[in-house]
């Protein structure tokens, strides 16, 4: 038995939280890109297990995460072309083709490392990048500036996405499309390439926030996201489509999984009472959403697809 | 990509067809898989029939087989006559509360139902480990925790069917319950609200239908014909235990995603949905000889099902599009709400078997 409220003990979980929320960070900043676009994509679970594993096995092939890295923005980039032609060309229902690509990651992923790869080999990860002068601040050094590229990444692209959807002309088209499609289709922006270059990105970070997952953990697994990306895009409520909201969502996030953990480690809790601590997530969510769903409005045109003829 | 289903290895595909449909044991296993995708099904037909996106399956699944597991663990001494009804009922509500929970945040808090039932299902999976590891665990199992129940009381076990195959009354029942699906949205001034509000909730609300309650009701419904097939899985298993394997869908065996796919392929229609979901059955056993055959992992099936149900969204909108035309050119339509025939299998389940 240990206690939880300790200096180190409560600085280590708020770093650790700060990594755990990184993917949430990245699937859901990309799926606020896209949702702000007007498209939905459930599939953010399918994309981040198929960065995951194309980071893994790339890394695990050629030995460096950099490759990894590459491998999963190309399958992200795929996948969301895949997407982007099932729901803009065949205009598919966005909610359920969202859970097809979910299950096709599911078991596309667990395919190929049963066959490929079979038993768990360990790759060796990025590694922490201790940013100079800062990091070496007691406390606030090891909890902020102590952490491996992706997460610098993500929380820098925070700033970068609001900019890019408030302060451009892409970012301008964007909204428009998303809440008025006729409206912007009748002042010369192309919705569906507008929502198709929303896609690509969005996929691309949920790839990404796959890779930052496996890198981290250095290992891949059966379902390594078990549900992140889900709750990714109901962070993306959760900050009323905006991207700090989406950061506080995911600094939240991580810090309940990053304590969950931590009580587990203790043993303050452990057994069959672990188990109802892991709904916690979940639940959360849930509570979340009930307080967030009424307060602001999602994009107008969210899961509507545009047919000039109709 | 897509090959046609006679294009692909065919050693594979014989010992897929075999493997589901080459003979009467066969033929009974394959309806065993299928009764759970029918259950869950008929459910998924309700809810998006209403316009109620349902993802929750595998968690209302879940709580029905806990809820029925509790009957029979509460009253072990009834005859099966009283009990078989009593833990199917039990399952019924106990997917029915799971289910209704959803639908009452979408109608009163807004919630999006697709994310709440996500959430569910995971909370629905982790405090069924919590009660196999503690409430509920087998006491006989010892030091070493399974995560399962005790063997449940025999006067549950669904009857086998007569014929010598594994085949019992789940079957029976699962077909009831399909007819009673359409029955409900068919043939009930509940299912033409239902239908109403799923095809254009605010028109609904101006000629005075309680959309709210609608919506309650229709994922209740929806979470009960899971509730069932949560039962069936229990006490039809062979161990007649609830059991966690420890893997990702555990005993419910992804039923509740597979059920919306078969429901996509009959149409959102529970009658189409028998044969829809004796097909995808047969997928589910076939795969595994198919997989004894060429050595390639389960998972593939859950591959396969991913792209089954991008193939089938993307075909539905095509489908209204080519009846549309249809109907401009001058052909009778066959009634509103008769269902179109499931589709003949092609082009995706030959896809990744080539690649595999």
């Amino acid at each position: 038995m240990g206690d939880f409220f300790t200096v180190s003990v409560l600085v280590a979980t708020l770093a650790s939280g700060i990594r755990l929320g990184t993917p949430f960070l990245l699937a859901g900043l990309g799926e606020t890109i896209g949702q702000r676009s007007g498209v939905l994509n459930l599939g953010v679970e399918g994309v981040m297990l198929l960065g995951a594993f194309s980071a893994y096995y790339v890394t695990l092939e050629t030995g460096s995460a950099v490759y990894g890295i590459f491998g999963a923005i190309v399958v992200g980039l795929i996948m969301g072309l895949v997407y982007a032609f099932i729901t803009l060309v065949m205009h598919a229902q966005q909610g359920i083709s969202g859970i097809g690509m979910y299950l096709f990651g599911l078991g596309f992923t667990d395919l190929l490392f049963q066959k490929n790869v079979g038993t768990p080999k360990p790759i060796r990860g990025l590694g922490e990048v201790n940013i100079p002068l800062l990091s070496d601040i007691p406390k606030v050094g090891e909890i902020f500036f102590q952490h491996s590229l992706p997460v610098y990444f993500a929380f820098a692209l925070v700033p970068l996405v609001w900019f890019m959807i408030n302060k451009t002309t892409f970012g301008l088209n964007i909204r428009a499309v998303g809440e008025t499609p006729e409206a912007a289709d009748t002042l010369g922006v192309s919705v569906n390439m507008t929502r198709l270059a929303t896609m690509l990105i969005g996929s691309t970070m949920a790839s990404l926030a796959g890779a930052a997952l496996a890198l981290e953990v250095g290992i891949f697994q059966q379902n390594l996201t078990s549900g992140q990306g889900f709750i990714a895009i109901a962070l993306v409520y959760f900050g009323a489509w905006r991207s700090y909201g989406v950061m506080l969502g995911a600094l939240l996030f991580g810090i309940v999984q990053a304590t969950v953990l931590q009580l587990k480690t203790l043993g303050i809790v452990e057994g069959a009472n672990s188990s109802l601590l892991a709904m916690a997530p979940a639940v959360l969510t849930i509570v979340v959403l009930v307080i967030v769903s009424r307060r602001v409005a999602a994009p107008g045109a969210l899961t509507r697809p545009f047919d000039r003829s109709a | 990509m897509l090959l046609a289903l006679g294009a692909n290895p065919i050693t594979g595909y014989a010992a897929l067809i075999d493997g589901a449909f080459g003979g009467w044991d066969e033929l009974a296993d394959t309806s065993i898989k299928a009764m759970p995708l029918l259950l869950v099904g008929v459910g998924i037909c309700i809810a998006f029939r209403a316009g109620v996106i349902n993802i929750g399956g595998e968690g209302q699944i879940i709580a029905g087989a806990i809820a029925s597991t509790v009957v029979a663990l509460a009253l072990p001494d009834l005859p099966r006559i009283m009990l078989v009804p009593l833990v199917l009922v039990g399952g019924a509500v106990g997917g029915g509360i799971w289910g209704a929970i959803p639908g009452a945040l979408k109608a009163y808090a807004g919630v999006n139902e697709i994310l709440s039932t996500i959430m569910m299902n995971l909370v629905a999976a982790q405090f069924l480990s919590f009660l196999l590891q503690d409430l509920l665990t087998d006491k006989a199992s010892g030091a070493i925790k399974i995560q399962q129940t005790e063997r449940l009381t025999e006067n549950a076990d669904l009857p086998l069917l007569p014929g010598g195959t594994r085949l019992h009354l789940g079957v029976l029942i699962a077909i009831l319950i399909a007819v009673l699906g359409y029955v409900l949205l068919f043939r009930s001034a509940l299912g033409v609200r239902l239908r109403a509000v799923g095809h254009n909730a605010n028109a609904s609300r101006y000629a005075g239908m309680p959309v709210k309650k609608s919506i309650v009701q229709a994922l209740a419904f929806s979470g009960a014909c899971a509730g069932v097939a949560g039962a069936v899985l229990v006490f039809g298993s062979e161990s007649h235990r609830l059991i966690a394997d420890g893997g990702a869908s555990g005993f419910t065996q992804s039923a509740g995603f597979n059920g919306i796919v078969a429901a996509l392929f009959g149409g959102l229609s529970p009658l189409a949905v028998i044969p829809a979901a004796f097909f995808f059955g047969g997928m589910l056993t076939g795969g595994i000889a198919l997989q004894q055959e060429l050595q390639v992992p389960a998972a593939l099936i859950v591959a396969l099902n991913g792209i089954v149900v991008l193939f089938v969204v993307a075909s539905l909108k095509l489908k209204t599009r080519l009846r549309a035309w249809a109907e401009a050119v001058g052909s009778e339509g066959s009634g509103g709400t008769a269902s179109p025939p499931p589709e003949p299998a092609r082009g995706p389940a030959g896809r990744e078997a080539s690649d595999g």
